[in-house]
């Protein structure tokens, strides 16, 4: 293994928040010259301490408490950034010439009260002595080298002028316009949508490649690391736990927490469904980290009177591959190491749709439209079509999934199903079985609230959708009490009952929201939703804001519930790798339509339209070296009036007959698509026997 | 923008309508008038007004007339020609005595609140950057005080200090040699020498709460991914704090001034009694008690107008300070 020079060489980093807590603590870290170094772990791990630390732009009141960040100047010498002043001139000229970064939420890094072109120049003209014209010209030039979409108009426009995407690239636009020697870049494509990210990717990397900068790139998601890195360091609270080649670590890992951070990414080789294995536990706080080996609470090979006392060192394992657990140094003898392998508790699918049954939804021809207002009187100029014109069936105890980009229509549709929204048309027929029929958008009075007990919703924020000022209790209750018919006792032991469902203790429910992690809160409100004893749960989003290990706890636990109550599921997601895992059929949706529905299986290894193409081929990690379909733009203006197929702007496969007339949903009743020319196009997918990831 | 000022300026006017009118039928709907109040007033020094010249008086102002003509005559001579009617206690067109009234209330208005800005937005800035330290306590203490001290006690404090201790002339905002003199430098000065006691006393509360709602704001701010990301390019401390987070949090600032100034406008009538200053509100009252009519709802019109050119006024600022404002109401 050759070695390269190290642009940054960090050792023994502490970095120490108030009340003197220790949030990284004997962190040791090589960012080599030239390369994609990408640094995973899950949130509260102090990933983007660690980033902030290298510019020296810790938030009050933390502060870098000991050890060496040393980089490598352009002459050759060295520069201790952690002993250099945070306001100095040396370390204002470090930041943003030698060093810059890009941030997840572009939206909050950018100032919306200033043009981008005005923030990106500013980066330039710190450093350079330029002409307000020349730092103008500059800035248009990088923002076309970023790709951005007429750059001389974005110039001059402010951040919520922009796309997602737009806004991404603004930011990259402004970290490059010095090109600096490293980037530091933080989540940049977490909040974007895989179409997106995937474009993002790609610019990175090329840039990258173009300017043989060293990248160091955070993220929590492995698929983005299979997909740019070079080299990988995993981090657990506050130190690296593992670090190597890329190919390396993924495809033989060795610490059993980038094994549990690998077992529990959905996957979408061989079964999807395969029951994902959960780290257990969550992150402690850096205050409570344990003694010993940090993970030694979640860690399944983890010896008593070793794990738990003994402190950690770093083991050499050749190609360059370190570890730090005692299951590789001098102890090894003592610990077993259990390979990796399907988890022993297996969730139990129950099996579900009996071919023939009763869908327990039936939508028809559903529409809902948003007014767009403009103008001096505020009139009506125009509508969003959230959604367009969309029919489908939900049969009992299935999970339909829904996927698509952001504002295409997928949470519109959800709520309008539980009646957040009222619909402009169509119907929402509701068969239970048990009651008659009911419609759910003419239902009144006792039907209307029985509807509202079995149709229950699961939202993605779960702290912005649970009540901080009520107890757990009577948020869990709240539905049995406002629906009447139940003695404060049955509550009580209905409450009780369902924290231990959702694997929480009964004795939370006295607490507060704010007094739990995201995963519980998340936990809480599954367990709100499951009060009323539902037919059919909605989620939104239910897990897009988790990290990866409590995500699939909840995957797991959600599964196990619909096993156990005979739920249905309306599982919205972005992630097509959690829609692969929990859906029985998929339908896709764009610009407020279905343009494809089937079972999961027909969906990821056999799509028949160009958009489910696309989104496949955007996941991270999987299209390496294969083709690339890459979606060009974003979904249409939601107020335009399209005819034709909406796709037919991003479409590779386009024709001038594809703008003519709508293409319908067509197919067999199993598998249905909206493209007129799926009969002759041979469509791709990346889901396939196991390309990469390995067990 | 253009477009969103009209709009702002056509939405005031159904409000300044409807202001117009009740401040008008507020003050004539309960029993007795004017006339009544003076035949009160007489029969009291023992000099018995007849009825039938009680009804005269009445005809001669328009005061048999129904209500809504009443409020018609006068709202179209308000609008048409700038004649507010009459006042039966000055027996003055009510525009002589209102203007150079409203004059003195718009500048020691404007004055106070250029008080509170100069004084309070640095205080405030620095509150917020330097959190906790000894200057924060002090200027966090002295904002309390600022608050709780009603402003007619201040008044008084200030003017015994003033006079006590100074031997200044306290009280009014003219000295007596100048007070029904025509404008001349002198007056000028005079006024001014006068005025900085009045603005103090007025802008002590506002400048209170500018400095909370500036350091709240701004400690808000401070710690945003845009402060990050703009010390992360090599932007210097204090060109830094004044480009993003100061802008970001002056504008919530700005949406509450209207309010101070409100404030100040209302607040303004006791400390103009106490302090004897020839402002609206002495006059507001005495017009009140009296019921002198026009000139009651001519003043209550007038302070309206200015509260909704000062809403304008901020609306205006605050969308030329902020593009969101700027571009998605436009
Ligand atoms: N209350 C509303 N008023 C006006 N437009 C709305 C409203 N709610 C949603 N929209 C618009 O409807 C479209 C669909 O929005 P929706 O939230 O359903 O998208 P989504 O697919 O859930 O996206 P995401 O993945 O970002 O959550 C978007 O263009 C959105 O801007
Ligand atoms: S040191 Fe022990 S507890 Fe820590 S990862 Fe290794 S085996 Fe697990
Ligand atoms: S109908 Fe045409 S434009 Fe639409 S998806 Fe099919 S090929 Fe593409
Ligand atoms: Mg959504």
């Amino acid at each position: 293994m050759q070695t390269t020079d190290n642009l940054v060489e960090i050792r023994d980093l502490a970095i120490t928040f108030a009340g003197s807590v220790d949030v990284v603590n004997g962190l040791d870290l090589d960012i080599p010259a030239g390369k994609t170094l990408c640094l995973v772990g899950e949130s509260g791990c102090g990933k983007s301490v660690t980033a902030k630390a290298i510019l020296q732009v810790i938030d009050h009141p933390g502060r870098v408490s000991g050890g060496s960040i040393n980089l490598r100047q352009t002459d050759g010498s060295l520069l201790d950034i952690a002993a250099t002043r945070s306001t100095s001139p040396v370390m204002r000229h470090v930041r943003g010439a030698d060093i810059a970064m890009i941030h997840q939420e572009p939206m909050s890094f950018l100032s919306p009260l200033y043009t981008i072109g005005n923030q990106i120049s500013e980066a330039l003209t710190l450093h350079r002595k330029v002409s307000k014209k020349e730092a103008r010209a500059e800035g248009i030039r990088m923002l076309e080298q970023v790709g951005m979409p007429d750059p001389e108009r974005r110039y001059d426009s402010y951040t919520f002028q922009l796309s997602g995407g737009q806004r991404q690239r603004a930011m990259i636009a402004m970290a490059l316009i010095n090109q600096p020697r490293l980037l530091i870049a933080d989540e940049p494509t977490t909040a974007l949508d895989v179409t997106t990210q995937a474009n993002i990717l790609d610019l990175l990397a090329q840039l990258q490649r173009d300017s043989g900068m060293a990248v160091l790139f955070i993220t929590h998601d492995l698929g983005v690391v299979a997909e740019i890195a070079d080299e990988v360091a995993v981090m657990y609270l506050g130190r690296i736990v593992e670090r190597g080649p890329v190919r390396e670590v993924l495809e033989n890992p060795k610490h059993p927490y980038t094994r549990g951070l690998l077992a529990s990414m959905p996957r979408l080789d061989g079964d999807f469904k395969a029951p994902l294995k959960a780290i257990p536990g969550m992150v402690p706080p850096p205050a409570l980290r344990p003694a010993g080996c940090p993970f030694h609470p979640r860690c399944e090979w983890a010896v008593a009177g070793l794990c738990n006392v003994m402190p950690v060192r770093d083991s050499d394992l050749g190609n360059d591959h370190m570890v730090a657990c005692h299951a590789y140094g001098p102890q090894a003898a003592q610990i077993t190491r259990t390979p990796l392998r399907p988890p022993a508790e297996a969730v139990a699918v129950a099996a579900r749709k009996p071919a023939g049954t009763e869908p327990l939804l039936s939508v028809r021809d559903l529409h809902k439209h948003f007014p767009i207002r403009s103008g001096f009187f505020q009139r009506q100029v125009g509508a969003v079509r959230a959604v367009n014109d969309i029919s489908l069936d939900i049969y009992p105890g299935e999970t339909l999934g829904l996927v698509g980009e952001s504002g295409c229509g997928k949470s519109t549709l959800g709520q309008t199903i539980v009646g957040l929204h009222r619909a402009d048309g169509g119907s929402i027929r509701f068969a239970d079985g048990a009651n008659p029929p009911a419609d759910l958008l003419t239902a009144r009075g006792a039907e209307a609230r029985r509807l509202r007990t079995d149709i229950r919703m699961i939202f993605q924020d779960p702290t912005g959708s649970l009540n901080p000022r009520m107890r757990v209790r009577d948020i869990i209750g709240e539905v049995l009490q406002v629906n009447g018919g139940h003695s404060p006792a049955e509550i009580e032991g209905r409450v009780q009952s369902l924290l231990s469902r959702v694997g929480l203790s009964p004795d939370y429910a006295e607490r507060y929201p704010h007094a739990f992690s995201g995963g519980q809160r998340q936990r809480i409100a599954i367990a709100r939703a499951l009060a009323s004893d539902p037919k059919l749960v909605i989620a939104d989003e239910a897990v897009s804001a988790l990290d990866v290990s409590v995500q699939t706890q909840i995957i797991n636990m959600m599964k196990a519930l619909q096993a156990e109550m005979g739920l249905t599921y309306l599982f919205v997601s972005h992630d097509l790798g959690v829609i692969a895992n929990i859906s029985d059929r998929v339908a896709v949706m764009y610009a407020g339509r279905i343009v494809e529905i089937g079972s999961t299986e027909a969906i990821f290894r056999n799509p028949r339209h160009p958009y489910t193409e696309a989104l496949l081929a955007a996941i991270p990690g999987r299209g390496i070296s294969k083709h690339r379909v890459r979606l060009p733009g974003h979904v249409p203006d939601p107020g335009q009036q399209l005819t034709g197929c909406p796709f037919a702007d991003r479409c590779p496969y386009a024709l001038p007959a594809c703008r003519a007339v709508l293409p319908p949903l067509d197919g067999t009743p199993n598998h249905r698509f909206a493209c007129i020319r799926a009969d002759e196009l041979q469509l791709r997918t990346v889901a396939g026997p196991p390309d990469l990831v390995t067990a | 923008m253009g477009s969103f000022m009209l709009r702002r300026i056509i939405y005031v006017i159904p409000a300044l309508i409807a202001v117009s009118l009740i401040s008008f039928l507020v003050i004539a709907i309960p029993p007795g008038d004017f006339i009544t109040r003076t035949a009160e007033l007489r029969a009291a020094q023992g000099d018995i007004m007849p009825l039938a010249e009680q009804e005269a008086m009445r005809r001669a102002y328009g005061l048999d007339l129904p209500i809504m003509v009443q409020y018609w005559n006068w709202i179209s001579g308000v609008v048409t020609r700038g004649d507010f009617g009459y006042s039966f206690s000055f027996n003055l067109p009510v525009k002589d005595v209102i203007w150079p009234r409203l004059g003195l209330t718009i500048l020691l208005s404007v004055a106070s609140l250029l008080f509170i800005w100069v004084i309070a937005i640095p205080i405030g800035i620095y509150s917020a950057v330097r959190r906790y330290s000894a200057g924060d306590y002090l200027a966090t203490f002295l904002g309390f005080l600022g608050l709780a001290i009603p402003n007619f006690l201040l008044a008084l404090a200030v003017m015994y200090i003033a006079f006590a201790w100074f031997g200044m002339n306290v009280g009014g905002l003219f000295s007596p040699e100048y007070l029904e003199a025509p404008w001349s430098w002198g007056r000028v000065l005079d006024l001014l020498n006068h005025l900085w006691l009045p603005m103090i006393v007025l802008g002590t509360a506002g400048t209170a709460s500018v400095i909370r709602v500036i350091r709240a704001n701004l400690m808000d701010e401070l710690h945003k991914p845009y402060v990050t990301a703009a010390r992360a390019k090599g932007k210097g401390e204090f060109a830094l704090l004044m480009k993003y987070p100061v802008r970001h949090a002056l504008n919530p600032f700005v949406s509450g001034q209207n309010d101070i100034f409100v404030d100040i406008v209302s607040g303004g009538t006791i400390v103009a009694i106490v302090m004897g200053l020839q402002t609206t509100g002495p006059l507001l009252l005495d017009a009140l008690r009296t019921q002198d009519m026009y000139m009651a709802a001519s003043f209550i019109l007038m302070l309206s107008v200015l509260v909704v050119i000062g809403t304008l006024l901020s609306d205006v600022l605050l969308a030329w300070l902020d593009p969101r404002i700027r571009y998605q109401q436009g």
